[in-house]
Order: C-alpha cells, then sequence, then structure tokens
C-alpha cells in the first residue's frame, strides 16, 4: 500500500503529537547543550502544520509535503525551521505531482530529505547534528526496500530504528556544528535535540504506517 | 541608489542597534533590520527577512548579513525564494564588523559585489593596507589630529566615504601603524585620538586631490562643532 495526501497529513498529525508529547524532553536537551528553544519551536511549528491541514489537505502527498516544509520555514524560528523545511521541501519535490508514494518513492524522499538537511546545514556525519540521526536512517530504509516483500511500513520500521540508534550515539559525540559547537568537549555525554527530534518524527511516522 | 543592506538576527534588539550603528556611518544606505520572532522572542523570522528583501532592493541588489546559524539558514532560504537570481546575496563576514564595512562601502557607491566583499573583508585580522610605502610617486602629508575623538567611528566613516570617488590609494600611518584609509574599520583601530600626528600618503592618478580633500577634513575637524573644547 502507498502513501496517499491523506496518508501524509495523518503522519504529520501523528507527529504532530510526538512531538508535542516529547516537547519537555526537546527542551532539556537543548538546554544542555544548545539555546533550550527547540522543544518549544518544534512544538509550535507542527502545531502550525496541523491547524494548516484543519484548514484542508492539499491534493498529492508531495504537495502535504510541500505545505509542511513552508509551515515550518515560516513557523519555526529556531535551526530546525530552515532544516527540517528543506529536507521536506526536498521530499515533495521528488514525489512531484504522484497521486501515491510506493515503497521506493518513501526512500527516494528520505534520500532527497538527507541531502537537503546536509546542503543546507552543510553537516557531516558524526558532527553530533540530525544528520548522524537521519543519514544512518536513510541507509536503513533504503537496504530495507531492496529486501523482498518490503513495503512502506517496513521502510520506516527500519529507518526509524537505525534513527533511534543514531540519535543515541550522538550522546558521547563532540558538537562541530550549531550553537552546541560553542561548548566544544563539553557538548560530549548530551544527546543531540536535533538528531532526537528525527528519530520521533521518523518513529511516528514507522508506527503510523505498521497500523 | 545605493545597494541595500538586510540584517537577520536572532534577537531585535541586536539587529536594531546594528542597523543604528550603521546608519550612522552611511546616512543614505536602506539598513533594515529583522531580528527575533514575531511577538518577540528569539529566534529568526523567514517572512520577515522575505520582505525585508524586497523593502532593502531599490535595484541595485541587496546583500544580507547574519548572526548565528539558523540566521544563516533562513537567510539562504529567504534569498532562494526571490524571484530574481541575484537581487540578494549573504556576506559571510562577522556580523558587526561585516555590516558597517558594507554600509560605508554602499554608502560609497559601490556596486553589490564589492559590498559584499568589504564585508567578508572585514573582521579579518591584520587586513592588509596597499601600502603606499616606497613607491616613487608617493605624495603624502603631516596632519595633527585636533577634534575631539580623532580617528573614531564617524570620522573614520567620513574619511573613507570622502575619499570613495577619488582614484588614488590613500593610506593613514600612525607611528608604525599604517591603515587603508577606504577602511573605515582598519582606521578606527589605528587608535589615533587628538593631538595624535598622522602622515597621509596618496598615489594614483588624483593623489593630490585626495591629500586635500584629507587635509580639509582634518582641518575642519570633521565637521565636529569645535575641535577645541
Amino acid at each position: 500500500m502507498g502513501c496517499t495526501a491523506d496518508g501524509i497529513a495523518d503522519a504529520l498529525r501523528a507527529a504532530a503529537e510526538t512531538v508535542a508529547e516529547h516537547r519537555a524532553e526537546l527542551i532539556e536537551l537543548d538546554r544542555a547543550i544548545g539555546d533550550g528553544d527547540h522543544g518549544e519551536n518544534m512544538n509550535r511549528g507542527f502545531a502550525a502544520i496541523v491547524s494548516a491541514l484543519d484548514s484542508g489537505v492539499p491534493e498529492g502527498p508531495g504537495a502535504v509535503l510541500k505545505l509542511a516544509a513552508t509551515t515550518l520555514i515560516s513557523k519555526v524560528g529556531g535551526a530546525a525551521g530552515p532544516l527540517f523545511g528543506t529536507a521536506f521541501l526536498r521530499a515533495a519535490t521528488v514525489v512531484g505531482a504522484a497521486s501515491e508514494m510506493d515503497t521506493q518513492a518513501v526512500v527516494a524522499a528520505l534520500r532527497a530529505a538527507l541531502e537537503g538537511v546536509q546542503a543546507r546545514g552543510k553537516a557531516v556525519e558524526g558532527d553530533k547534528t540530525m544528520v548522524d540521526a537521519l543519514l544512518p536512517a536513510v541507509a536503513a530504509g533504503e537496504a530495507a526496500a531492496g529486501l523482498p516483500g518490503a513495503d512502506v511500513a517496513a521502510v520506516l520500521a527500519a529507518a526509524a530504528d537505525a534513527a533511534a540508534k543514531g540519535a543515541e550515539a550522538t550522546v558521547d559525540l563532540v558538537a562541530r556544528k550549531g550553537r552546541a559547537s560553542y561548548l566544544g568537549e563539553r557538548s560530549a555525554g548530551h544527546t543531540d535535540p536535533g538528531a532526537r527530534s528525527t528519530a520521533l518524527l521518523l518513529g511516528s511516522f514507522a508506527t503510523l504506517a505498521a497500523r | 541608489m545605493s545597494v541595500g543592506l538586510v540584517l537577520v538576527s536572532h534577537s531585535a534588539k541586536l539587529a536594531e542597534g546594528l542597523a543604528e550603528v550603521a546608519a550612522q556611518m552611511a546616512p543614505d544606505v536602506t539598513v533594515i533590520p529583522v531580528g527575533g520572532v514575531p511577538g518577540g522572542g528569539i529566534g529568526t523570522d523567514y517572512d520577515g527577512v522575505v520582505e525585508a528583501l524586497r523593502r532593502a532592493n531599490s535595484g541595485d541588489g541587496v546583500v544580507v548579513l547574519y548572526d548565528l546559524g539558523s540566521a544563516q539558514m533562513t537567510a539562504e532560504l529567504a534569498v532562494e525564494s526571490m524571484g530574481e537570481p541575484g537581487a540578494a546575496v549573504l556576506a559571510d563576514s562577522p556580523f558587526v564588523e561585516g555590516t558597517v564595512a558594507a554600509a560605508v562601502a554602499a554608502q560609497g557607491g559601490a556596486d553589490q559585489a564589492a559590498v559584499r566583499q568589504a564585508a567578508a573583508a572585514a573582521g579579518a585580522p591584520g587586513q592588509e593596507a596597499p601600502s603606499a610605502t616606497g613607491a616613487v610617486d608617493v605624495e603624502s602629508v603631516e596632519l595633527e589630529l585636533s577634534n575631539e575623538v580623532g580617528l573614531h567611528a564617524r570620522p573614520a566613516a567620513l574619511l573613507a566615504r570622502s575619499l570613495a570617488r577619488i582614484e588614488a590609494d590613500v593610506s593613514v600611518r600612525l607611528g608604525e601603524q599604517e591603515a587603508d584609509a577606504h577602511s573605515v574599520l582598519a582606521l578606527m583601530s589605528l587608535g589615533a585620538r587628538k593631538g595624535d600626528r598622522i602622515e597621509i600618503r596618496a598615489r594614483g592618478a588624483q593623489a593630490e586631490q585626495a591629500l586635500r580633500t584629507v587635509t580639509e577634513l582634518v582641518e575642519g575637524h570633521f565637521g565636529e562643532a569645535d575641535g577645541t573644547h
């Protein structure tokens, strides 16, 4: 089964719920090594996506992803705005005007999202950023898509699992990008908030797809 | 008209304060501060930047300066959203120094590329003054600073600006230090005070005119009400 516009809209609503539930946790993580606004910013951005969807779901999954992108870019206010915004925008571009996203389209969208984040933020693996969650997630999703009988749920499950592990592994890293990089060695010992929220988003998409 | 500047900051106060400093040195340049998020919090405002880019562009283009990480990314996205490619460009520079240098360059009539270059070159320590030393056709004059504040921000800006349209390489020496007279920041970093003797060296087609211009400025106390009190 592929993802329709309504399917993507449901995934974004699920993500908004997850972000709201983890708002305090993200604030705590960001307070430790950043400026403390990540939870608030993500919550504001995803709440704005939900209100935009409430006033009408655009036609086609690409258009829904684009709506998410422009809303995040306008409403988040922190680095997560342009980064997740660019991720969704690149994903939307890959989907184009297709009415449904099949397994390959989901994998391609994930890959495009990663490339967008890297182009925008200039971070590489190991910099203690969302790339450390997204990069293994895309690799795992692509690997899962190559297995017999792979579907969207299997791809997202693999991606979410890898993202969660990637986010956990940022604990030991010293930040080389973003606000945490100003802390140098002192940034080690904390999970990167952006990697954590990336894992949360993919986790909510996977949970929804598995239903 | 001149190149417009947009200052993207996490803080409204920071952006507005910097715009004030820039306006003091470049009164005719459009400098639009965009700081904080709507409602007053700390953060960057994409829609605000898009709107500012539109307002700052009088046809000569816009140079965008930013403070930290997400301000850069937000500014990049806003620049990419503009219909006209190249209408706005980002300057990779220290926020304060870059803005001041860009504003002064824009005030002097520099084009978009030159304004961006002025910003990028600002704040790089030990920036080279195009030294006039050793050249055969160097004109020079020694002057005593008699204005109250010396070569401080406003006089330095005035000096650099007054030379913008004169075809000459001009430098200012104070003791062993030499500064490019076209660079406000270099002039300021000389730390020349009231009573200091500075040497002006000029080379080029309009070297004499350059020296006359500087002499008039110094002797006229840079327009300060009275250099003696």
